[in-house]
């Protein structure tokens, strides 16, 4: 199982992190070993074998619909690295999902 | 536009409802909406390091009722997963959803179409999942800011099978939509503030075909009217390009209201793998038959139901009843004004007269009416007990209105009690046609036309107060001699 | 003898009898941090103001006799776990700067009990890695040779413990770094059942594995520290909500008639004959103490490593996702655009090693892989799973070597990650079933420890302290201290 350099670009895309030209065959290497383990799965018979998601057998608890927070936003905006008027400030979104 | 008759429309709308509960879908900061940027977004909102979601469970019961009422299957177990990608009003750089067994699957809604028709659409799915926040673009020069306050407001998605053929009829789909999350007050439905959001999905075929063709997505619709020009647009557009020899694209396009036209976002080819996984920070939820049964039990009567227990029960008309019961605060107004009157045709006539064209000229919501429902009950008993006439009725309306008085009060202080005492009436006749001699000698030579005129001048001698019915009477007796 | 050298239950009775005092344990610690750890690098925080206040707290409690279950103790967090107003790094650039705003719930619950944070420890990056060489703030040294690794993640609170350098410490286990950096630095660490102690406020890097644990001298000390961190938690959606027994009663039950199994394909493995010498050693010790041993298998144990590198980076290829630099942490200098902001956030602020596993995560999850890797791995999930079910039904606990040699050279592994995931082939089966683990030190070799590893059912955490304490109470390797 290898990646082809489409494949790690679309990835490294997907995942937001740069990797530049210099990095890439080393990366991409290390990566098709670590791909290399996983030929050990087609190996295994899993016919009727249920996914296990969570190492519990157990059903999600719930909460009452009250307001349980207070405003903390000076607290929770002290680590903030750009801030005005309270908005968390990015570069110019132009458009995306919503 | 060439060939419009060969060509069908393949719709599908998916509706983000937002739940109307007081904390959020996993956390415990307030839902409420126009506070200050960020002070409605605690630690976990905000996607801290090492925060963990913890599920409101009046968000199951909302999804029940709207399951119950969209005629759908309730899964159990139902669980969450996550839906990644990057974008700075999500904080977690994924949003919380549902995949593969969402809460609510399979069902359908019946809609009226203008034609008094019954279309059956079918509902594939509706999921739970969280809002995000907002992105502000003005006074940051070159930057954006990012309120929170919004992420993490939980969310119903309804899904619906692309059954739907027109621009008309997703209208008619989507006010039915709106009509029942009111009804079942699990939001408040308002497209204009976000409360509920529509996104189109549309292609295009020649008629016949069996295979879809490809679709778009139109988002940023934010109005009934704009949904249906959004679609008349795209289905056009399509159209236009297949048939000038150009493959439609699958993509996603934003509604311009101003220029009435769709354009496509500007967005990466593979920017959607959102690469969908189950939530291992939470469990599947289970719902207990119990549960959902006395759900069942409490759901209040839909517009459906009540629309045809309207039309049997008060024996209003099909258009009466329709329009009364599509809101369930006009339709629970209706019904106390009858309960006072005990008149419901008369009853619904005013409400769907005089009455909304008040609420309408001054842009009110019925919850802030300047007249109760008992107040109108009792001004239409007065009419229906022939206290005053309808056309009096009118005028104390106005002044009930304007002065928040009782019809009672107004009807007494203004002397306004209808005339019904029949020597009363005869005398003003007998006034009447002793100071008109002159039309008195036309009408009884042929000129018919002219009763309207002595029932006129009745009505003025009597300052309008005459009962209209018994001056008709006696004036036919008094003009055969 | 020094206050540092007394275990916690030592330092706890005689904060109790007024031997001494917690401001002077204290300071005893933060001393010797000031001279041993810059050697050693095991702390990335050491809060002295803070730890001096709430051992003076301590001692006036002591004084009014109204002392609290932990009072005095001083321990050091692993810097995974958040502490409100305190740096926590998670041993990474992103969050080189980060002063976490609320503290999380094991941390809480110990400063309820009365417990004294000396600080945060050093860890790998995000808990990713087993030697503690991919933290931002430096390589951490084996106490015992420094020119060995601690193991990790949990390297910093491992280093940290075996210096003495604190009381004991508070770690995490993933696919096993409690265990194995407690077999490398010759103590006793515990991974408890998935959902016994609360993931909130411990930074996540896979949820359905991680777990908060402890790293102490002995199983007594541990088993102290781990009935106050463990409970339910309303906040953590997770976390069992089944009453936590005392675990420092438990550690005294019986064990004579204890069925210990030995999952022979674990021991088909290529293993050093000093690591097999001291497992067989030990399985006698057993013996003498009445328990009765038996051959096991996991057919499916050969699985392990692939599934826990698949899902371990995919689960973790979404929680680092919310490191872009726009509510917190490090952010790039001078982002042209969105995409470059996220694209060099990202890049400049985590190290190789986590780069390596969101790409591997995100890929295993991507459309057309999803089926052969995600869901294939979560299906053989279940099949390991079901191995331990079949196995517990003919035993107690399970007993293999912790790891597969003792501690390597710094430097040894760095360029080949698959042999440093290696390192991991014994511990990582009982994350993935969610079950509790403790390795506890059972040999020597060329001055460097090894480590003895019992897996027990869920939720019988008691069985493997008792198992492991009796086997304190028979052998000294525990008592062993590196002289630094």
């Amino acid at each position: 199982m290898s990646l082809s350099d489409k494949e790690l670009k679309e990835i490294a895309y997907l995942a937001r992190i740069n990797v530049d030209e210099v990095s890439f065959p080393a990366l991409k290497g290390e990566l098709d070993q670590i791909l290399g383990l996983f030929e050990k799965l087609n190996l295994a018979n899993t016919d009727g074998i249920e996914a296990m998601s969570h190492p519990l057998n157990l059903s999600q608890p719930t909460r009452k619909d009250e307001v349980s927070e207070v405003n903390q936003r000076e607290k929770l905006q002290e680590n903030a690295p750009l801030v005005q008027s309270g908005l968390f400030l990015v570069p110019k979104v132009i458009e995306g999902e919503n | 536009m060439s060939n419009k008759n060969q060509w069908e429309a393949v719709i599908g709308l998916e509706i983000h409802v937002q739940l109307s509960t007081n904390s959020k879908l996993f956390s415990g900061a307030s839902t409420n909406f126009g506070a200050p940027p960020n002070t409605q977004a605690c630690n976990v909102d905000l996607a801290m390091p090492g925060v963990l979601p913890v599920l409101n469970e009046e968000v199951l019961k909302m999804a029940v009722k709207l399951g119950i009422a969209l005629n759908a299957n309730i899964n159990s177990p139902t669980s969450f997963a996550r839906k990644n990608y990057f974008y700075p009003d999500s904080p977690k750089g994924y949003q919380i959803s549902q995949m593969d067994n969402p809460i609510v699957e399979g069902g359908f809604l019946d809609i009226e179409l203008e034609d008094g028709s019954v279309k059956r659409i079918g509902i594939t799915r509706a999921h739970l999942e969280e809002d995000a926040g907002k992105s502000l673009h003005e006074d940051f020069e070159g930057q954006s800011g990012i309120d929170l306050n919004r992420a993490g407001t939980p969310l119903i998605e309804i899904v619906s099978e692309p059954e739907i053929s027109s621009p008309e009829e997703a209208v008619a789909y989507l006010k039915s939509i709106h009509s029942i999350i009111r009804y079942l007050d699990i939001s408040d439905g308002n497209m204009a503030e976000g409360s509920m959001r529509c996104d189109a999905n549309v292609s295009v075929r020649k008629i016949g075909t069996a295979e879809l063709g490809t679709r778009t997505e139109t988002k940023n619709v934010n109005s009934f009217r704009f949904v249906e020009k959004a679609i008349h647009y795209e289905i056009n557009r399509q159209i236009n390009e297949i048939e000038s020899g150009n493959r439609i694209i699958q993509e996603t396009r934003l509604y311009d209201s101003q220029k009435n036209t769709t354009r496509p976002m500007r967005s990466k080819e593979f920017a959607n793998d959102y690469r969908y996984f189950p939530e291992p920070d939470l469990l599947p939820v289970v719902l207990e038959d119990e549960f959902i049964s006395s759900i069942k039990e409490s759901m209040p009567e839909l517009p459906n139901e009540k629309k045809i227990r309207f039309t049997e029960f008060y024996k209003l008309s099909e258009y009466d009843s329709s329009l009364l019961a599509a809101d369930k605060d006009l339709a629970d107004f209706f019904e106390e004004v009858v309960e006072e009157s005990e008149s419901p045709k008369l009853s619904a006539n005013w409400i769907m007269g005089e009455f909304l064209a008040e609420l309408n000229k001054e842009h009110l919501d019925i919850s802030k009416s300047k007249v109760t429902s008992k107040q109108l009950g009792v001004l239409i008993s007065r009419i229906e007990d022939s206290t005053i006439s309808g056309k009096i009725a009118k005028e104390v309306f106005e002044k009930m209105w304007d002065s928040s008085k009782d019809a009672d009060d107004i009807i007494r202080d203004q002397g306004l009690e209808q005339v019904t005492d029949l020597s009363e009436i005869e005398a003003m006749v007998e006034k009447v046609i002793s100071e008109n001699q002159d039309q008195l000698e036309k009408y009884l030579s042929g000129k018919d036309r002219l009763f309207g005129f002595f029932v006129g001048q009745v009505m003025k001698e009597s300052q309008g107060k005459a009962n209209p019915g018994q001056v008709n009477q006696i004036l036919k007796q008094k003009l055969k001699k | 003898m020094e206050l540092n050298e007394l275990t916690l239950k030592q330092q706890l009775d005689g904060l109790k009898d007024s031997s001494f005092s917690s401001t002077e344990l204290t300071q005893d610690y933060l001393k010797r941090i000031k001279s041993k750890d810059p050697s050693i690098n095991s702390y990335i925080t050491v809060t002295e103001e803070l730890a001096l206040k709430q051992a003076k707290e301590s001692d006036d409690r002591y004084d009014k006799g109204k002392a609290l279950a932990l009072d005095g103790i001083p321990i050091a967090h692993k810097d995974i776990f958040c502490t409100e107003d305190v740096l926590t790094t998670c041993g990474s650039k992103m969050l080189s700067n980060f002063k976490a705003p609320y503290s999380s719930t094991v941390v809480s619950k110990l400063f309820d009990e009365g417990v004294v944070m000396l600080g945060k420890t050093n860890m790998d990056e995000f808990a990713m890695g087993s030697s503690n060489e991919t933290s931002y703030f430096g390589e951490v040294k084996n106490p015992w040779n420094l020119d060995y690794v601690p193991g990790g993640s949990s390297g910093g609170s491992a280093a940290c413990v075996a210096a003495r350098l604190a009381s004991a410490a508070t770690a995490t286990d993933t696919g096993g770094s409690i265990r194995q950096p407690a077999a490398l630095c010759g103590l006793t660490g515990i991974k408890p059942t998935y959902g016994r102690v609360s993931r909130y406020g411990m930074i996540a890097f896979a949820s359905s594995l991680d777990q908060g644990g402890v790293l102490a001298r002995t199983v007594e000390d541990a088993a102290i520290l781990l009935t106050s961190m463990s409970g339910h938690d309303p906040k953590d959606s997770t976390s069992l909500n089944i009453d936590v027994p005392n675990y420092t009663e438990e550690i005294d039950n019986n064990i004579a008639g204890l069925k210990i199994g030995l999952p022979k394909e674990f021991f088909e493995q290529e293993i050093p004959d000093h690591v097999r010498k001291s497992t067989e050693e030990a399985i006698e010790v057993y013996k003498d103490l009445g328990a009765e041993i038996e051959e096991i298998s996991f057919p499916n144990i050969d699985l392990s490593l692939p599934v826990y590198y698949v899902l371990a980076p995919a689960e973790c290829s979404a929680n680092l996702s919310r490191y872009d630099g726009v509510r917190y942490g490090f952010r790039c200098a001078d982002p042209k655009n969105l995409e470059d902001l996220y694209m060099r956030t990202r890049d400049e602020g985590f190290g190789s090693e986590v780069k390596r596993r969101i790409l591997i995560g995100t890929y295993a999850l991507s459309a057309g892989y999803y089926d052969a890797y995600y869901l294939k791995a979560q299906k053989c999930r279940r099949l390991i799973a079901n191995d331990f079910t079949e196995a517990f039904k003919s035993v107690d606990v399970i007993l293999s070597p912790t790891t597969p040699g003792t501690a390597f050279k710094t430097g040894e592994k760095t360029n080949d990650p698959i042999d440093m995931y290696l390192q991991d082939i014994f511990t990582i089966p009982a994350n993935l079933a969610g079950l509790p683990g403790i390795s506890i030190p059972c040999g020597s070799h060329n001055g460097l420890p090894l480590g003895l590893q019992l897996v027990g059912n869920s939720l019988e955490e008691g069985k493997l302290l008792s198992a492991a304490h009796h086997f304190q109470k028979v052998t000294n390797w525990h008592r062993e201290l590196p002289e630094l």
